[in-house]
């Protein structure tokens, strides 16, 4: 009893928060119904140019059209969902934070690829994942993330070993070391 | 009496004194990265796996086994101390030990947690080494069919039975399948959506996809929410030991969480919270101190832990023995194993039996230290959670980019790292399950060898799989898994109405 009356509650303050759209269905749980199925194309689509026979064996074809078969199932399965648990209360998103973390990834990405090296890259997520966290100070983050990115690079790609990827500041520190 | 010589053989490898030190550095390590806010043990070994790539096998599997349970000792301080579990196994414990804590009585709590993850973890250490010898030879029995049959218990048990919702379970479960898809097909080496980008050839990596989902995921998750969310730390205050009562109220819990956590964690039954929350159950309906509970009761925090502790040292005994993970944890042990192309099985224990008694051993050695070294150094780890959010979550993102790229040097690796890291958020963000994508996209290409295997034996008859009693009982029971939650309506609601 005690569940139902918190569902008919929940639903109750679901309704008030879209009113003004009044949809019926959850529009989240939609978009991964579709996205699924959207999935379940591509892989079916990706399996068909594997045409072929394979003695015995059911060859590399069967299993992702058993995984495309799945999808569709769950994609559908979602969609029902959608309908009948209704709009749900969705936590609110800050957009800018994950913004920043994206733009952060993206510039340490780019970085990365153009051989700009592993202490710059990294001292840029790091300030931009500061800032997205609401830090004010991008400059001293930037210098923080820097030293955490030397002593990471002085300990892991000079003690372990481990490839790092190298820039002009790297291959200093290479000769220095 | 061979289990014993076994062990007695193992206990020496680990305790050589490079193996001791490596011990060491893995559970203090574990530790700290384990007890900041929002990581698990499954996270703290994947971040940890790229150090471990230049030791030896054997010198690393110890740091691991240290690692591992450094981790969840670390979870379960930051569950008593903040109340943000890294992961759903000490969502029991953070129930009661974060009131403790709010009342003044944080030291207790995190003592007994400590104490009983000892206890349970050596029991349930004991338990792997007498379990595991008798289960390598049921393994020895098992075809290419019974292992499918075993795997597809093992999705459905992980993904739809134990979850709130069986849907959003198993669309995790495929997620994770069709993640697995990706690469050169094992058998007849023929590319799987792979787009023409070689360097997905090789598949992905499970490491890149576990700091995905769950390190890069999660940053993202608590930046999309922390202002709206508010941490509180509570300081330990008053004594860290525990009085008479406490012990006399906590040894019976103890014992019946680590009774219920090392079944239920050694069958392919999926994580830790299970047996965390009934061994909560158990205690809430057995204390003699009814009105304590929800306002910080002891026996709310020794049980759950002893069980999440045991359970996970249960994980252990199919993952040895079966080269079957049953959690995100397991299956990151497993990429630990397979990064020294070492499979778990019944023949790592006959191949390698020092490599395996070690890591046994080691098992014992680490929980030895955790209980010697952690008391007495809470207060360092308390301060590890002061860091402040922004430098913390930097440095996590910076951490988990340095492993991905160290694994794999290529600028693909790291876009994949961010595709993942905005699955993992998008699916926390609508309620759907992370460890069923990393359990399926381990056990997916594993269970399709077996099955064409099967399938190639036999000549090609689809009904081999039906051929040996072992898989008739092993598919049935996944049947059953599969179609419980749907059939019994209540599961669901039972776990509606726990919170």
């Amino acid at each position: 009893m005690a569940s139902l009356g918190s569902n008919v509650q929940q639903k109750e303050k679901a309704a008030t928060v879209t009113e003004r759209q009044r949809s019926r269905f959850d529009l989240a749980g939609l978009v991964v119904a579709v996205a699924l199925i959207v999935l379940a194309i591509i892989v079916w689509w990706d399996a068909s140019s594997l045409n072929l026979t394979w003695g015995y064996d059911p060859g590399p074809r069967a299993a992702p059209v058993a995984v495309a078969i799945g999808l569709a199932i769950l994609g559908v399965a979602n969609g029902f969902l959608a309908f009948r648990e209704g709009p749900l209360e969705r936590e609110s998103v800050d957009a800018r934070a994950i913004l920043l973390i994206l733009a952060g990834l993206g510039g340490m990405i780019a970085l990365i690829s153009v051989n700009g090296g592993f202490v710059p890259a990294m001292a840029l997520l790091f300030a931009t994942t500061a800032a997205a966290f609401g830090r004010k100070a991008f400059f001293i983050d930037l210098a923080i993330g820097a030293c955490l990115a030397l002593l990471a690079y002085l300990l892991f790609a000079k003690l372990l070993t481990l490839n790092l990827p190298v820039g002009p500041f790297e291959r200093l520190l290479n000769r220095l070391f | 009496m061979e289990t014993l010589a076994a062990l007695q053989h193992g206990l020496a490898v680990a305790a050589q004194p490079v193996n001791l030190l490596f011990a060491l550095i893995g559970v203090l390590l574990g530790t700290a990265v384990g007890v900041l806010p929002g990581i698990g043990p499954a996270l703290t070994v994947a971040l940890l796996l790229p150090i471990t790539f230049k030791l030896d096998p054997a010198g690393s599997l110890i740091m691991f086994a240290g690692i591992y349970y450094g981790g969840m000792y670390g979870g379960s301080t930051t569950a008593i101390l903040i109340n943000t579990p890294g992961e759903s196994a000490s969502m029991a414990t953070a129930i009661e030990g974060n009131k403790m804590a709010k009342a003044g009585r944080g030291g207790p709590a995190l003592a007994t947690s400590a104490i009983g993850s000892f206890v349970a973890g050596t029991i349930a250490t004991i338990g792997i080494a007498f379990f595991a010898p008798w289960l390598v030879r049921i393994a020895l029995e098992f075809g290419p069919v019974d292992y499918f049959a075993l795997m597809c218990l093992a999705f459905v048990t992980v993904s739809a039975t134990f979850g709130d919702s069986p849907i959003r379970g198993l669309t995790s479960l495929f997620i994770g399948l069709l993640i697995g898809l990706v690469g050169l097909d094992q058998l007849s080496a023929h590319a799987r959506l792979t787009f023409g980008v070689p360097e997905l050839y090789d598949g992905v990596e499970v490491t890149t996809l576990a700091v995905g989902l769950f390190a890069v995921g999660e940053t993202l998750y608590v930046a999309a929410r922390h202002r709206f969310a508010e941490e509180k730390i509570e300081a330990i205050r008053g004594s860290l030991w525990m009085s008479k009562s406490d012990w006399a109220r906590s040894w019976k819990p103890w014992l019946r969480g680590t009774l219920l956590g090392f079944p239920i964690g050694a069958l392919p039954a999926g994580g830790a919270e299970i047996p965390t929350f009934l061994s909560y159950a158990t205690e809430k309906r057995l204390t003699a101190h009814p009105d304590e509970f929800g306002h910080g009761a002891i026996e709310g925090v020794a049980g759950p832990e002893a069980a999440n502790n045991a359970s996970a040292a249960g994980t252990l005994v199919p993952l040895l023995t079966l080269g079957l993970p049953t959690s995100a944890t397991a299956a990151m042990m497993l990429a630990g194993f397979q990064q020294y192309n070492l499979n778990p099985g019944p023949l790592l224990f006959a191949e390698k039996p020092e490599l395996v008694w070690g890591l046994i051993a080691s098992l014992f050695i680490a929980n030895t230290m955790l209980v010697v070294l952690n008391l007495p150094l809470v207060g360092i780890w308390v301060r590890l959670l002061a860091i402040p959010q922004p430098w913390l979550y930097a440095g996590i993102l910076m951490f988990a980019t340095m492993g991905t790229i160290a694994a794999n040097p290529s600028v693909v690796e790291l876009m994949m790292l961010t595709g993942f890291g905005l699955l993992g958020f998008g699916m926390r963000l609508l309620g759907f399950p992370i460890a069923p994508v990393i359990v399926g996209m381990i056990l997916g290409p594993m269970a399709e060898t077996h099955l064409r295997r099967a399938l190639t034996i036999s000549l090609g008859n689809p009904y081999t799989i039906f051929s040996s009693w072992i898989s008739i009982g092993l598919l049935s029971l996944a049947l059953i898994a599969l179609l419980a939650p749907f059939v019994l309506h209540g599961l669901g609601r039972f776990q509606a109405d726990e919170d």
